[in-house]
């Protein structure tokens, strides 16, 4: 067993486990957001930053940083909330986030994480990219406008159902979600159509089609269902 | 040449009014002009129709229920498919509920402190406020009876304002049985505060002699739905114009062929643009939209009461089309009245507790007409789609917008009648401002545009000089 504390308190942990993992089990919240259980983590979000207080404050994904003996873990202070919020007010002035009318709005992880994190107003400026829907499939929407490059439905794809047809493209802030090596969705013939990319989705950007303002409700611990007894994907 | 400016106070959205002056110091031309632009139909582009209800409804906090309606409306032609009857119902009894609480706001709230408290009463106490204090049993009422038409809103909607319950094919969610009682208890309280009104307006009719003549009193047409024998509607019909005489020039129209009847004309002092009825031409084909034209083009209200009152309001004009906007307000009263009968008659049918109130299909048509009467009056909303539901064209035609040639010619007639020299004189500047807010303009949705709400009214002379200015 490796012992570690975290926000002070004694903690025993298996090795192996990280950060996230952790801290869940002992009733610790670490906001996340490219992180869904089930899937393997990336840590490319950085809203799970926590602060290693013996490793002179230095800031790690909890996600995707496994624990190790010794270690003293921050997950709460004003160093934490400032970069947090800064990371989300950039998730959101960089595409067009417009709650308002979102097919997501009440059920979005992006919009529970600005309440959460009290973010009532950005400070940066929005780039307000035009950006286009993909309506070519049968029963899926994708607009980028609300994507967060979280790579979730990248992940589903190929970690849980095994099709390969999401993927990205573009370097960069150009970076977009791309099904079927950047075809329109609806000619892919890879996808199944199994639906695990529209339920990974952290936002309205995955929706299913018809959906109208604040319907379309998301079950990600779909993933954690479909592999809770499967191995860990390395 | 001299020409007043003037700011509107007291309506949705903000606009200007000049005034130009010739040699004589005589009022040569005045204008209502709409100062705000939005682009809601160049930003819609590139969403999809299913996503129209929830961005339209957010033209307006006022009546958000109207382009809720319209866009769903327009929605379901895209879908081609049957919406359950009960969603229509449902959608009724939400329209009935938005005409109650958007009327109740523009004749209490925004324009009874003019005819109540006087035009020359200091603005300080021109107002919701000033009618709070002098007459609090009015102000009382007026409160209590736009918050029943926002409860049955919230109660089918979930939310007072931009509830995104009214969807594509029909509805997002039915309605139960303790809501519906809800309803049913507000019902007689409400009906008693609009009988007391009106006995109240009908009063002070003989005092107003003078605001009805010169509030823009002038023939033209009058355009609305009605059902197909003719009674007032709301949702569905077809499109009927009356004249002065309240003669049918047209009747049966298909509303989602508008474009074969009305035409846009653009000028360059208003980003508000001029429809006109295409047969007539410009700007002969003026023609009045809202509860003066409803109860103009119908042959009845098709409710008890209302059509009791409906009688007394024609008799003012021999039976003929009642054509002083300032009886607009009126029109208001008689429509609440109307609603509220209306939702007391079908309040007990069965079939709005329906389960099934929404038909799921793809895309089967690439092009939609929504057409619906809103508060102010008939509202057009037109979608072209590609094959995936991907909105490439939108064209809104907003109930306001019918009414800005008529509003253009009440602000001529107000100010020849009253402008007395030189200089912008409150009552003066009130009665300019109470012309407009008869219409209860939305400016704001008209232009599907945004801000804060002042109007502003400028006089200019003869050489283009700037003799006066009121800025609200």
């Amino acid at each position: 067993m490796i012992a570690l504390k975290i926000d002070g308190k004694e903690i025993q942990a298996r090795p192996g486990q990280t950060i996230l993992e952790v801290a869940r089990e002992h009733g610790i919240r670490i906001p996340t957001l490219c992180y869904l259980e089930g899937l393997s983590p990336r840590g490319s979000c950085r809203m799970c930053l926590v602060e290693v207080a013996n490793w002179r404050g230095k800031l790690v994904p909890a996600c995707a940083t496994e624990v190790q003996e010794g270690m003293e873990i921050v997950t709460q202070s004003e160093r934490l909330r400032r970069v947090r919020r800064l990371v989300l007010e950039m998730l959101f002035v960089e595409r067009n986030h417009i709650c308002a009318f979102c097919v997501a709005s009440g059920h979005c992880e992006l919009q529970d994480l600005a309440v959460e994190l009290g973010m009532d107003h950005v400070t940066l400026p929005y780039r307000y990219p035009g950006l286009s829907m993909d309506l070519t499939h049968e029963d899926y929407g994708l607009d980028h406008n609300r994507c967060v490059l979280c790579g979730r439905c990248v992940r589903a794809c190929s970690e849980v159902e095994g099709a390969f047809t999401w993927g990205f493209q573009g370097r960069g802030i150009e970076t977009m979600v791309a099904p079927a090596l950047g075809a329109p969705w609806g000619a892919s013939d890879t996808c199944t159509s199994c639906g695990k990319c529209v339920q990974a989705c952290p936002t309205g950007a995955l929706f299913e089609k018809g959906a109208s303002t604040a319907s379309q409700v998301k079950r990600p611990e779909i993933l954690e269902e479909v592999t809770e007894r499967r191995p860990r994907v390395p | 040449m001299e020409t007043i400016r003037i700011p509107v106070t007291r309506i949705e959205g903000h606009g200007l009014i000049t005034i130009k002056l010739d040699e004589g110091g005589k009022v040569k031309e005045a204008k209502f002009h709409v100062t705000e632009v939005r682009g809601f139909e160049r930003f819609c582009r590139g969403r999809t129709f299913w996503e129209m209800p929830g961005i339209t409804a957010r033209i307006c906090g006022i009546c958000p229920i109207s382009h809720l309606l319209c866009s769903a409306k327009a929605g379901d032609a895209i879908l081609a498919v049957r919406v359950p009857e009960a969603a229509h119902k449902l959608r009724r009894l939400m329209n009935l509920g938005q005409i109650v609480q958007s009327h109740a706001l523009s004749f209490f709230h925004l324009s009874a402190a003019d005819f109540l408290l006087g035009w020359d009463e200091d603005p300080a106490k021109r107002n919701i406020f000033g009618l709070v204090e002098r007459y609090p049993e009015i102000a009382r009422d007026g409160i209590r009876l736009r918050a029943f038409g926002q409860r049955v809103i919230e109660l089918l909607g979930g939310r007072k304002i931009h509830p995104a319950w009214a969807v594509p094919g029909g509805v997002e969610y039915p309605l139960d049985e303790e809501r519906r009682d809800e309803i049913k208890r507000g019902l007689p309280e409400a009906k008693g505060i609009i009988t007391r009104t009106i006995s109240l307006f009908e009063e002070n009719l003989p005092r107003l002699r003078e605001e009805i003549k010169t509030f823009g009193d002038f023939p033209s047409l009058f355009m609305s739905l009605v059902a197909d024998d003719g009674t007032w509607e709301h949702y569905a019909g077809r499109i009927r114009f009356v004249d002065a005489e309240r003669v049918i020039v047209a009747d049966g129209l298909d509303p989602a062929r508008y474009y074969e009847y009305l035409a846009e004309a653009v000028e360059p002092w208003s980003f508000l643009k001029f429809p006109y009825y295409r047969e007539y031409g410009y700007p002969e084909g003026i023609y009045r939209v809202g509860p003066l034209a409803r109860l103009n083009t119908c042959e009845r209200m098709g409710t008890p009461l209302a059509d009791e009152v409906l009688q007394r309001f024609r008799a003012l004009y021999d039976g003929k089309a009642v054509t002083s906007s300032f009886l607009y307000h009126y029109a208001r009263l008689i429509e609440i009245l109307g609603a509220l009968e209306r939702i007391e008659r079908m309040i007990d049918d069965p079939e709005l507790l329906s389960p099934r109130v929404k038909a799921d299909a793809g895309v089967n048509e690439l092009e939609g007409v929504g057409v619906h009467e809103a508060p102010r009056g008939t509202l057009f909303h037109h979608y072209r789609v590609d094959e995936n539901g991907v909105i490439q064209w939108v064209n809104l035609i907003v109930s306001t917008g019918h009414n800005n040639l008529a509003m253009n010619k009440t602000v001529q007639q107000i100010a020849a009648h009253y402008l007395d020299g030189r200089k912008l004189t409150e009552g003066f500047l009130n009665r300019l401002e109470g012309g407009i807010r008869a219409y209860d303009p939305c400016l704001s949705c008209s232009v599907h545009a945004a801000g804060t709400m002042p109007l502003v009214v400028k006089l200019i002379g003869p050489d283009g000089e700037e003799l006066d200015e009121a800025v609200r």
